[in-house]
């Protein structure tokens, strides 16, 4: 199991140290620090072996987190105890900084005290930590309070305390989509899927038990079965049924019940928690087509002409769009001409940069561009990164729509009719990449 | 307010300033100057000096200057135990407050003091935490037991927390009995023979159970100790699939690795023809795949355990190929992995694609990277050999950009192109010598040179370009001086005429002027080929060279075997077994797969079955250490069969006689059955290459084959032949695993043998020999494994047995012990064979003599035993044991019991006799044995049972 946890800043000084095994000394600090912070090299791999030391290390901007240990531990654990360990620090106190961990370096031991035991992750929810770690130090609980505690902490539904109350019962679902994409320069589709996630906000009294329904293929077909309608509602209902690949679910997801009856019931936790995500591979909506061309004129001057299309009802309108066109590292000016939106050529980041603020489905832009470049005795040719691609749109390219979310609360007197729902569908880039 | 002021003092002599303010008045003060002490300590600062002075604010309501003080006890308290007995009292009044959190911080904190004096006050507040009825004071003591282990192993099993701690798997709160699991799976680590988890049907259900309810974490302490276990049979196996596949819907990687890594090893014992097999090969792709949608770090766990298991199973993901495409911005890490993983995946179906990408790859920037590509790239023409010319074309694509490291990477697979397909791509050499001059490592230097010494005779001015090379010899590395010396006489071999000179000058340069033996002795070899026999020189120097495998970097099958049971560990990550990185005894322990089953014989295994299961030592096959005598024969061992070098004589002199007058019969044995030959004993010694093949014939073939078909039908007069089991484990013996049986067959004893290779390279030479033994046992001919045995390959071999060989007695009486030797090393084994192979088949008594000697017997000679659960009436019983020689004489009803009597005479002479009463319906017979020699007794008395109950 973990042996320490160590916190550094970019300069390799230590902010946190805690060590709960035995087997690991003080001098597995400095070897961290040595041997991956102040490495001359990049690092090559996030698990590092140092005189038979295991150190395990993510960095949240330009601090090193690094869980260390002696035995064979489950590396998955571990990593994902680290990421959890940062949720925990940013849902207290913000952004992860030197600063702030400084802050609060106190409230970061009592955690660490809390949610690791012997290197054994325990309960490391927030919403139940903040029932009893609190920057304010203890305050004077009742003795049924603090059994509530503990039962929560314990228990099997321990993301969601009893005796929550709103005036109004409130639930917002996100659906956040990013749509990934390599395609060839001949606009051949060499990968792509839609990797997308359901965010629900709640603001629901007592324990609720949901029920979340989505057009997933197999539930569809298997009503459509059922029905007596079948072959008609059938076909109309599979034409608007998605195949998803895969899902995982967040752990208030009764999963022994999606495993046997696909349906999706839980009891959410109060707040925002990321219910559910998922991955598509087939009939994505590709939201542009990005049609390069670039041609070499001699060895000092490059053509490119990039045009792109939007793909998706005309009455829909995509947002914050952004084209990035590698340029060569020898390039000495640019000219661009665009239709629409501005572009510019930063040096900076070898790259032209298109922006355009909005534009409709179904419509068509074009840039056009004039490349300098230095004469190099470089043998090496240009690499040709692939033109990046970055917008927002207001649909989910998975095909993905939310047919029903079911509120039944037996204990309080609201029914799913008194739950005020939005739902929502956001669909960004993901990697989307063309060749050129 | 804030606290990094904290980490700004670092003024002289504060430790007196905070030892002043912590012993001030005022509270805040005081927690002020604990936060100070603890500031310090994080960064490294030596404060013990403050050690009482910080225990003197322990006793506060403040829970969080409590909090503070116990961090800092926990830092200090070995370097003070004197002083932390102080906190004593304080730890075992706060185990006693009325607050579940302050208890269970009590014992929490205690347990991480490691002083022994405490931990002796620690066990009663421990033992009521334990029982305590908050279960958030269960679950903190359940992990305190853990912590005292590790301090203390006795005075936990003293204390009987063990027990305790086993009784909170039963526990009703479902996190209560995930840190009790994580304990006991730690401590039971520790003692891999104690049976400390002991895992049975009932204790799983309730794992099982608690698995639907509890952390995310503690999901992933069940699953890993669930893959600890071995389910009795196939159908237990694929219920616990079944209520472990929900888990790869999770959104914890971790808790969905743990699933796969169960799921993996279950899957072993599984019949292949089963619809479930099928359904979850299916099941397990697309979690492994959403694997790849995580963060990087954990992305690099999930694909070097997807390594793995493309290896085991590549079944699984073998359509999945586009996932592991490299994304422009993903870690290197991540994208060295995912180039591993497309070369094991690559198939004709898929290798345009691939192609297409790798190429893409080869022009990336970090060079790592593009090297691996190239490599890649060279790799795919190996295995796909339709692909393998666009992959050349590919590769001299890459040449034409003159990328160094590129060039040098595309030289050094070519050469293996070359020898996967010989004489198909010879055109590109002309473009590959182009570019000699920019080789400057020595691995592709040595490829070039090869090539050129291989294709000498059509490349004009190749004594030109070796001759380049060889101006600056000393210089080289010992890899390309190698590779010259032989390039340059493969020249001379094919070019005679022109290049004497050379030759005489490279053999020289390697004889003379190093002083590296390898090469030294390679030029000698050469020397003395060419000056003696030029003619045999060039059939050893051009010998046709032995095709190169598909797969490279293919992990051991044992060692990978061991990897699967490890998923999601840093084992996995490594792709290294625990014992490479852990110290000590914790993890060493080696892990295996399950056996497959059928339903009905899942026990019959219970050496892989306690192996895997984690817990047991391996009892049946017991490496005999070496033996003096036993290795000196060894040495004879290929020049010719035991038998006929002559018993080395017996010093116990135990039964010499009896042997001598066996001795005898063996030639008009082997004589008769070979067919009269009478030249057959004489050239026994000296042709044993001859031998094999007219003995193995009649014997392991013919009479083996009409034996079996009697067997299948199901005749009444099959004799016992025990289930195989593993003799010679593949860890113990460098990949060689050996499994075995013993049989009687028409009247010839067998040694049933199957070999595995488990190991990477070829195994030849195989013989066996065996020590001196109770019953003379010895092999009658050499060991027949005639073709070479490759990877993975299994052969099954019966080696017939005579009852001539030298005799010693050994303990226990059945007890053999084997000597395997192959052209890795010689291996020993133990193992018992069922005496019932040593019945003769004229073991009829007749009933007089029968009577005569059963009284003729002292009583003292006669033992009984019980033979239970058996379900046969007396004549069924009388059926089957006469297929194994025991000859029933006469039967007697008393009473609604039936006597029977009945004979046996093993293969020394050695007669007993015995009686067996069966009761109907009661599946208890009682057997009595009488025999003049009653060490055997036992023996036979456990062939009674084997024979009956199976």
């Amino acid at each position: 199991m973990i042996g320490g946890l160590f916190i550094y800043n970019h300069k390799g000084e230590v902010l946190i140290s805690r060590v709960y095994r035995d087997d690991i000394g003080r001098n597995a600090v400095d070897a961290f620090r040595v041997n991956v912070i102040h490495a001359r090299q990049q690092v090559r791999s996030p698990v590092t072996n140092i005189a038979r030391t295991s150190f395990f290390h993510v960095k949240r901007s330009n601090i090193w987190l690094a869980a260390v240990t002696k035995q064979n531990v489950n590396a998955a654990m571990v990593f994902e105890f680290l990421y959890k360990m940062c949720d925990v620090m940013t849902a207290y106190f913000g952004k992860i900084s030197e600063e702030n961990i400084k802050n609060n370096f106190v409230l970061i031991y009592e955690l660490l005290d809390e949610i690791l035991d012997f290197g054994y992750p325990q309960n490391s929810e927030t919403g139940a930590l903040k029932t009893f770690i609190t920057q304010t130090g203890i305050k004077s609980q009742s003795k049924e309070e603090q059994s509530q505690i503990t039962s929560q902490v314990t228990g099997q539904i321990g993301w969601r305390r009893e005796g929550i109350k709103y005036r109004r019962n409130e639930l917002f679902l996100d659906v956040l989509e990013s749509v990934n994409l390599l395609m060839s320069p001949q606009g051949q589709v060499l990968s792509a899927h839609v990797s997308g996630r359901v965010v629900m906000k709640s603001y629901l009294s007592g324990m609720p038990e949901c029920k979340f329904g989505m057009n997933d293929k197999i539930v569809i077909d298997k009503q459509g079965k059922g029905g007596a309608t079948e072959e008609a509602a059938g076909k109309r209902s599979g034409h608007q049924s998605i195949a998803i690949d895969d899902c995982t679910f967040h752990q208030c997801v009764r999963l022994s019940k999606f495993d046997a009856e696909r349906s999706i019931s839980f009891i959410p936790p109060d707040g925002e928690c990321e219910l559910m995500r998922y991955r598509t591979t087939k009939d994505i909506i590709l939201p542009f087509r990005v049609i390069p061309l670039v041609r070499e004129v001699g060895r000092t001057k490059l053509e490119v002409k990039v045009v792109i299309k939007s793909n998706f009802k005309p009455s829909l309108l995509a947002q914050k769009i952004e084209v990035r066109i590698p340029t060569p590292l020898n390039t000495s000016g640019v000219q661009v001409i665009c239709m629409k939106g501005k572009a510019k050529y930063k040096a900076s980041e070898n790259a032209i940069v298109w922006k355009i603020k909005r534009m409709a489905g179904m419509k068509e832009s074009q840039i056009s561009a004039e490349i300098e470049l230095l004469p190099t005795n470089d043998k090496k040719k240009w690499a040709r990164p692939p033109i990046s691609m970055n917008f927002e749109v207001p649909f989910a390219p998975s095909g993905l729509k939310v047919r029903y979310l079911k509120v039944f609360e037996p204990k309080l007197n609201y029914s799913d009719h008194d739950v005020i729902k939005w739902v929502r569908y956001i669909g960004r880039s993901g990697i989307y990449e063309t060749r050129c | 307010m804030t606290d990094s002021k904290y980490f700004t003092t670092t003024k002289k002599g504060e430790i007196f300033e905070l030892k002043a303010e912590l012993n001030s008045d005022k509270k805040e003060k005081k927690k002020e100057a604990v936060k100070k002490v603890i500031a310090s300590m994080t960064v490294g600062k030596d404060v013990s000096a403050l050690f009482p002075d910080v225990v003197n604010c322990m006793q506060t309501d403040n829970l969080e200057l409590k909090k503070l003080v116990y961090l800092y006890l926990m830092n200090y308290a070995k370097s003070q135990p004197d002083m932390a007995i102080m906190a004593v009292n304080t730890f075992v009044k706060d185990c006693e407050d009325p607050n579940p959190l302050i208890r269970a911080l009590a014992v929490r904190t205690m347990g991480c003091i490691r002083v022994d004096k405490i931990t002796e006050y620690l066990c009663e507040p421990l033992r009521k935490c334990l029982k305590d009825e908050d279960p958030y004071v269960r679950k903190t003591a359940a992990v305190c037991v853990a912590k005292l282990h590790d301090i203390n192993a006795q005075l936990v099993e003293d204390q009987g927390f063990l027990d305790t701690l086993k009784d909170l798997i039963s526990d009703s709160n479902p996190m209560v009995v995930a840190n009790a699991v994580a304990a006991l799976s730690e401590i039971a680590e520790s003692h891999p023979n104690s049976n400390l988890l002991d895992l049975n049907p009932q204790s799983i259900n309730k794992l099982l159970t608690a698995l639907n309810e509890c952390t995310e974490w503690g999901q992933i302490f069940i699953l890993d100790c669930l893959a600890n276990y071995t389910p009795r049979d196939d159908r237990e196996s694929q219920s616990i699939c079944e209520r472990v596949t929900p888990r790869l819907s999770h959104a914890n990687s971790a808790v969905v690795l743990s699933a796969v890594k169960v799921l993996m090893k279950f899957m072993e014992m599984l019949p292949k023809d089963l619809d479930y097999y099928g359904t979850l090969l299916k099941k397990l792709a697309p979690p492994l795949v959403t694997l790849l949608s995580a963060e990087p770090e954990l992305q690099y766990v999930a694909l070097r355990n997807i390594n793995l298991i493309v290896q085991k199973r590549p079944e699984i993901l073998k359509h999945e190929m586009k996932v592991f495409f490299v994304k422009y911005n993903d870690p290197i890490y991540v994208k060295l992995e995912k180039l591993d993983i497309m070369i094991r995946l690559a198939s004709q179906a898929n290798i345009a694609q691939v192609l297409a990408e790798l190429k893409e790859y080869a022009t990336e920037v970090d060079v790592d990277f593009v090297r691996k590509a190239v490599r890649a790239i060279g790799r795919c023409a190996i295995k796909v050999e339709q692909s393998a010319e666009r992959c050349v074309s590919t590769l001299l694509d890459l040449i034409q950009t003159k990328v160094n490291y590129v060039v040098q990477e595309a030289i050094v697979v070519i050469k293996d192109i070359f020898r996967k397909y010989p004489n198909k791509y010879e055109s590109v050499i002309a473009t590959l010598c182009e570019n000699l001059d920019s080789l400057d490592e020595p691995e592709a230097r040595a490829a070039m040179i090869w090539i050129v010494g291989e294709y000498a005779e059509r490349i004009d001015n190749a004594d030109e370009l070796l001759e380049s090379f060889l101006e600056g010899f000393h210089d080289e590395s010992t890899q390309v001086q190698l590779q010259l010396l032989t390039a340059i006489v493969k020249l001379f071999l094919k070019k005679p005429t022109e290049t004497q000179e050379l030759v005489q000058q490279v053999l020289s340069l390697a004889t003379q002027d190093s002083d590296n033996p390898d090469l030294r002795d390679r030029g000698y070899i050469y020397w003395r080929l060419l000056s003696t026999d030029p003619v045999a020189a060039k059939e050893v120097v051009l010998a046709e060279k032995p095709l190169i495998s598909e797969e490279t970097d293919l992990i051991e099958p044992t060692l990978l075997e061991e990897l699967i049971c490890h998923i999601g560990t840093l084992a996995s990550v490594y792709h290294k077994p625990p014992s490479a990185f852990v110290e000590g005894s914790r993890g060493v322990m080696h892990k295996r797969l399950p056996a497959r089953t059928g339903s009905g014989e899942g026990t019959e295994c219970p050496d892989v079955g306690n192996a895997a299961g984690g817990s047991a030592p391996e009892a049946a096959p017991s490496i005999i250490p070496s033996q003096g005598d036993l290795l000196g024969d060894l040495l004879n061992l290929d020049l010719a069969p035991p038998t006929t070098t002559g018993p080395t004589p017996s010093t116990s002199g135990m039964q010499m006689g009896g042997m001598d007058l066996l001795g005898g019969g063996l030639e008009s044995l082997l004589g008769g059955d070979i067919g009269g030959s009478p030249a057959m004993g004489a050239g026994f010694g000296a042709a044993p290459a001859v031998m094999p093949a007219s003995l193995n014939a009649p014997v392991g073939g013919g009479l083996g084959d009409l034996f079996d078909l009697g067997g299948g039908v199901g005749m009444p007069m099959g004799a016992y032949i025990p289930p195989k089991t593993v003799w010679l484990p593949a860890m113990k013996a460098k990949g060689l695993e050996i499994s075995g049986t013993f049989a009687r067959r028409a009247g010839v004893i067998q040694m049933e043998l199957v070999l595995t290779n488990k190991a990477m390279s070829v195994m030849t030479d195989f013989a066996i020999q065996f020590n001196r033994n109770s019953f003379g046992l010895a092999p009658a001919g050499p060991l027949q494994v005639l073709t070479p045995l490759g990877p993975n390959q299994t052969i099954e071999v019966s080696l017939p047995l005579s009852t001539v060989g030298p005799v010693m007695k050994m303990d226990p009486l059945n007890n053999l012990q084997v000597a395997v030797k192959n052209n890795i090393d010689v291996f020993y084994f133990s193992c018992q064979y069922p005496i019932s192979m040593l019945f003769v088949e004229d073991g009829k008594m007749e009933r007089q003599v029968f009577l005569a000697t059963w009284k003729d017997i002292p009583n003292d000679n006669e033992s009984q035993f019980q033979i239970q659960d058996c379900h046969l009436n007396s004549e069924a019983a009388s059926n089957k044991l006469q297929g194994s020689n025991i000859f029933t004489i006469a039967k007697r009803t008393v009473e609604g019991q039936d006597m029977l009597y009945m004979s046996i005479k093993l293969s020394n002479g050695i007669w007993v006799l015995a009686e067996l009463k069966v009761q109907a319906g009661n599946p208890n017979y009682t057997i009595s044995l009488k025999c003049r020699a009653p060490e055997v007794s036992q023996c036979v008395f456990q062939c009674y049972e084997a024979v009956l109950k199976n």
